[in-house]
């Protein structure tokens, strides 16, 4: 049996899977572009939990900067992410995304 | 490497330009940091080298894909010279395409996936924001808004995917990720999980169908000029950075993953090429016949294994020209009717040159002889079939005859229709940039051997 901190690895892969799916079906469900943007971190910090436990599991220190990694690439990815809804949001005054609709065929 | 630290170092002095006063030289200060970072990059030509303990190899492959985005981004900074001229905050703006190269470069010499995704971040990070550079235009807001959630959403994937086959592999870097799976007589169900799920977040980055829809919006959204960067530096880097994860990495796995590619060849072939010839606006045009292109190239890294860099970097170069000159003409024409519809119509009456010039990009996108467009999908042909690969080239000869319909549409509206407006200058600055890139297609058309030295 593989453990990680003496819970069965496999639990590890599917808590992190069920956290990235839900972080998908919200990207995909949700109208509001911030509960969009927490859906993405959701989806990263599923990558996150996953690859500590695999480091852990390895005893491997490369997992866990892989996480450090993500994390301040994240917060940067984030900080352009809100920069751009501002700017949508002093032009349109709304964050719902189905104000995005004038580009189509 | 070395070219990477000089293109960085100009990223740092564009971002100071402002502050010391020499905004008006930024442009030349750039080619000629552009031409050094080249020339660095030729002088490693063979050698191979490993960087910070094997995250980066600068090996062939890699430095010529370096090349080709420097010299894209080269010409892009000559045509975008009146632009920088126009617009505001043009330093920060010409730091961040700086840094869109930087990425480029990057992701086309990792060797581990950290730099993998370090690299992506780098260039998408600084494209969201120039996306989204005409700050009080809603179109522009919404295609830089759109490209970071489908961007974000991708990385996301992608990520998911490193950390499986971390899980199964224990492993970053991609030579240790092969041997580990040469190693495994079994590898776990989780592991082609994380191969699918990085190859869906690489095809996102290249725009395949069926990742392909944030793409039209995007091109069409965004700044002209903005667009015609990620047409060509992103998607050479993007398909670098394909190249090296699937035939670097998983070859081993290759019955995985193969197949699934193709799918998506052939549905990026026939649904791009199909949709754009419903297309009325030349801008979405053009983003259907890039997201067309792609497939192409994706039949060229789905049939010929290690060896098809050398066809890869062929077809980049040729489409890489022919499309900078396509969207610098189109952007001129905005600028000269303020973005008015149908302003192709009657081109060759308004300016003979521009029209020329067009109908050259057009005719080398279609693939005709003797244009570099027709060697670059002759190569790649020659490549599927020696593979044995007929039926995916049947697919792919019948929908380029699909593009050479939409590529004639624009060019008959440029020769035949009624032009509206009076003629427009074109400075000589421009036509002496555009007579170049048409040199090159020729050239890469007439005498392709002198291009293939992979």
């Amino acid at each position: 049996m593989k453990t990680a901190q003496g819970i069965p690895l496999d639990y590890y892969i599917w808590l992190s899977a069920a956290l990235f799916t839900i972080g998908v079906l919200g990207v995909l469900y949700r109208r509001n572009a911030i509960i969009i943007f927490m859906c993405i971190e959701l989806m990263l910090n599923a990558v996150n939990l996953l690859l500590v436990a695999f480091s852990n599991y390895y005893n491997d220190a490369a997992g866990q900067v892989f996480v450090f990694f993500i994390m301040a690439v994240a917060a940067a990815e984030v900080a352009v992410g809100l920069a751009i809804l501002i700017m949508m949001y002093r032009n349109t005054k709304t964050t719902d995304i189905n104000i995005l609709n004038r580009l189509k065929w | 490497m070395n070219s990477l630290y000089v293109i960085c170092g100009l990223g740092l002095i564009s971002l100071i330009a402002e502050l010391a006063n020499f905004k008006k030289q930024l442009i030349p200060i750039f080619i000629v940091g552009i031409l050094a970072a080249i020339g660095l990059a030729v002088m490693d030509w063979g050698t191979s080298l490993h960087y910070f303990s094997d995250m980066a190899i600068f090996d062939n492959v890699a430095l010529s894909f370096s090349i080709l985005i420097c010299a894209t981004a080269a010409f892009w900074f000559l045509i975008a010279n009146d632009y920088f001229h126009t617009e505001t905050h043009i330093t920060d703006q010409a730091a961040l395409v700086i840094f869109v190269m930087a990425g480029g470069v990057i992701m086309a010499s990792f060797n581990n996936m950290a730099m993998l995704f370090l690299g992506i971040e780098i260039l998408s990070l600084s494209l969201y924001a120039l996306a989204g550079s005409r700050k009080l235009n809603l179109f522009s807001n919404e295609a830089a808004f759109k490209y970071f959630l489908m961007g974000s959403f991708a990385t996301g994937f992608l990520l998911m995917g490193i950390a499986l086959v971390y899980g199964a592999t224990g492993q970053f870097h991609l030579d240790k990720i092969a041997a580990s799976i040469a190693a495994q007589p079994e590898l776990p169900g989780f592991f082609y999980a994380g191969v699918i799920l990085i190859i869906v977040g690489m095809a996102f980055k290249i725009s395949a169908v069926p990742f392909h829809f944030w793409a039209p919006d995007v091109y069409e959204g965004a700044p002209t000029l903005i667009t015609s960067l990620m047409a060509t530096v992103v998607k050479t880097a993007a398909f670098a950075a394909f190249f090296r994860m699937v035939w670097y990495c998983f070859p081993a796995v290759e019955q995985t993953w193969l197949l699934p590619l193709q799918v998506i060849t052939v549905a990026t072939l026939v649904l791009a090429n199909v949709t754009a010839v419903f297309q009325s606006k030349v801008k979405r045009m053009l983003a259907y016949s890039s997201v067309g292109h792609a497939g192409y190239i994706l039949l060229a890294l789905t049939t010929g294994g290690t060896s098809s860099a050398g066809t890869i970097f062929f077809y980049l170069a040729a489409y890489s020209a022919a499309t900078l000159i396509a969207f610098a003409i189109l952007n001129r024409l905005e600028l000269a009717t303020n973005f008015a519809e149908g302003s192709f119509n009657g081109l060759f009456k308004k300016s003979p040159f521009l029209a020329v010039a067009m109908t050259v990009s057009l005719l080398s996108m279609a693939g005709i002889p003797p244009l570099a467009g027709f060697f670059g999908k002759y190569l790649v042909f020659v490549q599927a079939i020696s593979q044995g690969y007929v039926g995916l080239v049947v697919v792919a000869v019948i929908t380029s005859l699909i593009g050479v319909y939409y590529y004639f549409g624009v060019i008959i509206s440029m020769f035949f229709k009624e032009p509206a407006g009076g003629e427009i200058q074109v400075s000589s600055g421009l036509k002496l940039i555009l007579s170049l890139l048409v040199l090159v297609l020729l050239a890469m058309g007439i005498l392709p051997d002198l291009f293939l030295p992979l």
